[in-house]
């Protein structure tokens, strides 16, 4: 049972905490031990963590000739170990790096990738991993096998399965393994990178705001900003604002923008299509805002509103400003 | 500049990603759906087009598919695209990505020369973006994926930006290559009637198993590592209560929501 453990500059990637713990479980049932692996450089602490995350095994390349992610560095590195240690199964995490990564390293192996799974489990009976992914836009669940080639890979989407718990008392082997300089392929140089410039990542923000079509306009979005704010959280958007330009694509939610599960996810003027609510509907406390009573978000609302946005907006940030000063809370 | 080979990988899909199981057989209802050239697709044509617009070259599209996947095939060809091939077989169907990448492979391989391939960033049927990877590791070549522009290009080199998630990464990697591209990266064309015309007249070029060689048990279901036992539609989800009223009864009860679980 391999996990991968993506970082960047020596920050472990918190999908890796996911995997780990369906690979805990996985690898429970099938009385296996829990590999990961990570590459970089600068990694002491990355590794310390990922031994607090359950860990059984965690093996190191740690170089700073791979301190950035390349495909063909990483992907020879990744097909060296697997070929090593054969492991069943080998999960990576359905980020940029792990879907560009993933079908690179199964076609080398010839083995079977699934990508974005929602779900993994052992089937009792075959000792299979079985695996459901929605596929057709998320309009089907698609439950798939791999029943020959080794190992059975899976990427996995972020927010979607529960982190890890630390344990700082869990122990580990770490095997730090030397990087080949024959791995080190010079095809792709990274010249550039610019960060998108965001306070709070929608990603890991704990209240997403969100707008859709129904806002009618690019400036509701400055609306949305106000009472994303005031609520401390960040800007989501659907796919069909990000396509007119009413925003970038890095406030994209839904199967082709970001999957996120704050405590709060709230959509306005959002329809609510299949293909936006596989990337939000597993938020902890879904509020809608639309003035389509039969809107399908509505189906998925902890609490749904048919009103017009743009009266009930500025109204519930004047409520909470108040409440906020009514407590002394900034 | 002599001008690059380019070859565009394309896909046949549903029209409509609103599909429904027969719930006799547990599969997918696939009559009467129309079937489109994939829309990220689309924009792989796009750009190939304007490449070869900019240096001069050759666009061969490829697609592994069906019959009727020919009429995807011309539409491509009435954009501006030189060739089209279609590599259609029983054997390549069922395929999984590892099986389609493999095919295609060999396709290529069989097309070639090549200094480009541009694929698409995903299918809206399939939604793995596996193919284009899978492709370019078997043809021993480098790839990048989500490419949003294209800032310059030669016969050796192609430098790019793509869209990571946190931020956007000028990248340059040796030809030949694969790219896989976004919907960022141009606005596709429509076709202008003339270039119908002559896409109706077109050869569109078959490649069957025989013509490809290669290892037959890895063709369509028989090489798929993957199976999918079972299909299902999700559950519907369980809403909550749905309110109505004046803007501020709206707001209010927001309000009492937000406070209820602890946001403020």
């Amino acid at each position: 049972m391999l996990v991968f453990a993506e970082q960047k500059a020596g920050k472990v990637h918190p999908i890796a905490y996911e995997l780990l713990s369906k690979g805990k479980e996985l690898a429970c049932e099938l009385g296996e031990r829990l590999y990961v692996v990570i590459v970089g450089g600068g990694l002491d602490r990355a590794i310390k963590e990922l031994v607090h995350r359950g860990a059984d095994k965690v093996f190191v390349y740690d170089d700073p000739l791979v301190a950035d992610f390349r495909d063909d560095p990483y992907s020879n590195l990744l097909v060296g170990l697997v070929r090593e240690e054969k492991p069943s199964i080998f999960l990576i995490g359905a980020t940029a790096m792990g879907r560009s990564l993933g079908p690179r390293v199964a076609a080398s192996l010839g083995t079977g990738l699934t990508a974005d799974c929602t779900g993994l489990e052992i089937d009792p009976k075959t000792r299979l991993l079985v695996q459901v992914r929605p596929a057709y836009g998320g309009n089907i669940m698609a439950t798939i096998i791999c029943p020959e080639k080794r190992p059975q890979m899976a990427t996995v989407r972020y927010k979607v399965m529960n982190e890890a718990k630390i344990d700082p008392t869990h122990k580990a082997e770490i095997i730090k393994k030397h990087v080949e300089p024959r791995f080190l392929l010079d095809r792709v140089k990274i010249l550039d990178f610019k960060p998108v410039a965001e306070e709070v990542s929608i990603v890991d923000a704990n209240v997403v705001v969100s707008g859709g079509k129904g806002l009618g306009d690019p400036k509701g979005f400055k609306l949305l900003e106000e009472l994303a704010q005031v609520l401390k959280g960040a800007v989501g958007a659907s796919r069909p604002t990000v396509d007119e330009g009413w925003t970038d694509y890095h406030h994209q939610v839904g199967l082709s923008g970001r999957t996120v599960r704050p405590t709060l996810y709230m959509a306005f003027g959002i329809s609510g299509a299949v293909q936006h609510l596989a990337g939000m509907r597993t938020s902890e406390v879904i509020i809608a805002v639309n003035k389509d009573a039969e809107a399908p978000i509505f189906n998925v609302a902890t609490l749904g509103a048919v009103g017009d946005l743009y009266e009930v907006i500025p109204r519930l940030i004047r409520k909470v400003r108040a409440y906020q000063r009514d407590r002394n809370v900034r | 500049m002599v001008g690059l080979n380019i070859i565009v990988c394309l896909k046949q899909v549903p029209g409509t990603t609103e599909v429904e199981i027969d719930p006799k057989t547990g599969r997918l209802k696939r009559e009467g759906v129309a079937a489109v050239v994939n829309p990220f697709d689309e924009y792989a044509v796009e750009e190939a087009i304007r490449i070869k617009e900019k240096l001069s070259g050759r666009i061969k599209v490829l697609s592994m598919g069906p019959p009727m996947a020919e009429t995807a095939l011309r539409d491509a060809l009435a954009l501006g695209c030189d060739e089209a091939w279609l590599a259609t077989d029983r054997v390549f169907g069922g395929a999984d990505t590892l099986a389609t990448s493999y095919t295609l492979g060999l396709c290529i391989k069989k097309i070639a020369p090549f200094e480009l391939i541009i694929c698409g960033l995903k299918t809206t049927d399939g939604d793995t973006g596996q193919v284009g990877p899978e492709i370019a590791e078997n043809l021993g070549i480098p790839h990048i994926c989500y490419v949003n522009k294209i800032l310059d290009i030669s016969e050796s080199k192609i430098k790019v930006t793509r869209m990571l998630d946190d931020g956007v990464e000028t990248v340059e990697s040796s030809l030949p290559a694969l790219i896989t591209v976004t919907k960022e990266i141009n606005q596709p064309r429509l076709a202008t009637l003339m270039g119908k015309l002559r896409a109706t007249k077109a050869e569109i070029r078959k490649i069957t198993a025989a013509d490809v060689g290669g290892d037959p048990n890895r063709f369509g279901a028989l090489g798929s590592a993957t199976r999918v036992i079972k299909v299902t539609t999700p559950p519907p989800p369980l809403g909550g209560e749905v309110v109505k009223g004046s803007p501020d009864e709206l707001a209010e009860r927001i309000l009492q929501k937000l406070i209820e679980c602890k946001i403020i």
